[in-house]
């Protein structure tokens, strides 16, 4: 009886590992999930949350922000720092100091939904490498925006 | 508590010896250090040391306002990510007595639903490669990144999702997400079959797995352990059916449970789960009505002063989440009981007496999070 127990065994157990390897070199002649990165890259979605940007006013093309500090209030890292100024002929500020420290950033999305001008928007940079974190410390985010400032 | 023990590396006069399980050791999945008394291959007793990954989660939550600590909890439980924002949010929604639309309970609870087959999925893989298998780590990443996929059509982010909001959703979710979800659904159950080809049946697993780390009910209750390995030593507790939370008792699911209470029924009752989740994504999508995805809540959240407890069924098994407020716009109090750190708790007692390599089985089946552990 346990001779016979023993066989048995041995067969349903010899069954179960050919049945798994019918699922492995199922998988071996099937379509590859991977894709060949960096050549291919994958599918982003548009709601893909990068680090933050700085989106520019259509019409004057300075940055749309107001300098209300919302963003840096609600970041629950503190990683935005803020400061902006009147332009002459203006009643609202515009910033001339945008730096957000990307290094402490959780990418949480806070402070894009709690701007009142909508002046965030997430990159849709992911593929960020540097030598050193000072290059994500301090990023500025006007940078390539145009100011009402003269310096 | 007893004063911790001191170690010496030296092995004694019989040939005892100390050994060092991580805290970087693949099959600890996380930076969890477990130092075992070994006679040979046998462990005489196992001794988990906690805290490599101790980030202070609920004093962080204290000294934030209550939107601002949202991120932070899902960085306990990164695999189930959803679970922990839906207590967290549940929470406050309990405090200050918050209405949420329906769209958004749907959409929560297949958001959560979806989460929480991929956080098994993870599991199945990273428990077989613990056991020496390679292909099933590939074949559930697989189907995993559909999930992310899914999730992060919809929150932006592939695992600290960070999506519900008090009193609803970041943002909506539109016609092309709930046919996607349709179709995973449908590919999925097509697919599942595969898993039990490839590792329910296999001989070698069931020799690893079967009588292995036997919980008996009574400890598993004494050791306040929840979740699959709760329902898989014979208790059906699961907290959607018992003390229903954001609407789950609005769909259909059955809680399945195994009598053995050894990894093979820890196994077998994650894989019957993943079934139920997909039933009951499927009536959510079904379901779903129209209308607004988020209500009309404070921008500053000052809830009443009082307390609140919010009890959420994560992957891993039972988070309760106790807040008080004085009335402020911080927490004043927070405390969480992470399912994972019971869960642990009973490993000491599970791994006495049992092979080496059988303690990284019976480890792999508590299905832990080294940084809610720790958090
Ligand atoms: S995404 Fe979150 S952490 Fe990052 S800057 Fe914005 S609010 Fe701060
Ligand atoms: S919330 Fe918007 S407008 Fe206010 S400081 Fe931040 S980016 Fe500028």
């Amino acid at each position: 009886m346990n001779g016979y127990r023993y066989l048995a065994g041995i067969v349903t157990g010899s069954v179960s590992l050919l049945k798994g390897m019918r699922v492995t070199f199922a998988n071996m002649v099937s379509r590859p999930h991977t894709v060949q990165w960096p050549r291919q890259t994958a599918p982003l979605p548009a709601r893909f949350r990068g680090h933050i940007r700085m989106l520019a006013d259509e019409e004057t093309g300075f940055p749309r922000c107001f300098a209300c500090g919302s963003c840096a209030r609600i970041c629950p890292s503190a990683c935005i720092t803020v400061q902006g100024r009147k332009p002459g002929d203006r009643k609202k500020k515009v910033a001339v100091r945008f730096l957000l420290d990307f290094t402490k950033c959780s990418l949480c999305g806070l402070c894009v939904e709690s701007c009142p001008a909508r002046a965030l928007a997430f990159s849709r940079d992911y593929a960020l490498a540097g030598y050193r974190d000072t290059e994500f410390r301090t990023m500025d985010l006007l940078e390539g925006l145009a100011s009402p400032f003269q310096f | 508590m007893s004063a911790p023990p001191t170690y010496s590396l030296e092995s004694t006069d019989n040939g005892n010896f100390l050994l060092n399980l991580g805290p970087q050791h693949p099959g600890t999945h996380g930076v969890l250090r477990v130092v075992l008394q070994m006679d040979g291959e046998y462990i005489l007793a196992a001794d988990p040391v906690l805290g490599y990954g101790h980030r202070m989660q609920e004093k962080i939550a204290e000294n934030m306002t209550y939107l601002q600590a949202l991120p932070y909890v899902c960085r306990m439980d990164y695999l189930g990510a959803m679970s922990y924002s839906l207590a967290w949010v549940c929470a406050v929604e309990k405090l200050c007595s918050f209405e949420v639309p329906e769209r958004a309970v749907h959409v929560r609870v297949m958001a959560c639903e979806l989460n929480r087959i991929a956080s098994h999925l993870l599991w199945w893989g990273a428990y077989l490669l613990d056991l020496g298998a390679f292909t099933p780590f590939l074949q559930a990443f697989a189907d995993r990144e559909q999930i992310l996929d899914l999730l992060e059509y919809i929150t932006g982010s592939r695992l600290t999702y960070c999506y519900f909001r008090f009193g609803g959703l970041a943002a909506d979710v539109d016609d092309v997400f709930l046919r996607r979800v349709e179709d995973f659904v449908t590919g999925f159950r097509q697919r599942l079959p595969r898993y039990h080809d490839l590792v329910t049946g296999n001989v070698i697993f069931h020799h690893r797995s079967k009588d292995v780390g036997v919980i008996l009910p009574f400890e598993a209750a004494g050791y306040g352990v929840t979740g699959p390995c709760l329902r898989g030593s014979g208790f059906a507790y699961d907290v959607r059916k018992c003390e229903p939370y954001s609407g789950y008792d609005r769909f259909e699911f059955a809680v399945p449970a195994e009598q053995e209470g050894d990894c093979l029924a820890r196994y077998n009752v994650r894989m019957a789960e993943m079934e139920q989740s997909l039933a009951i994504i499927e009536q959510a999508v079904a379901t779903i009505p129209d209308g607004p995805y988020r209500a009309r809540v404070p921008r500053v959240i000052r809830p009443p002063a009082g307390e609140v407890a919010m009890a959420v069924e994560t992957p891993r098994g039972e988070l309760v989440i106790f807040m008080v407020s004085d009335g402020s716009t911080r927490p004043c109090r927070v405390k969480f009981r992470v399912p994972s750190f019971a869960n642990l708790s009973i490993f000491a007692r599970l791994a006495r007496g049992q092979l080496l390599a059988d303690a990284l089985a019976i480890l792999g089946s508590l299905d832990m999070v080294i940084p809610e552990v720790d958090r």
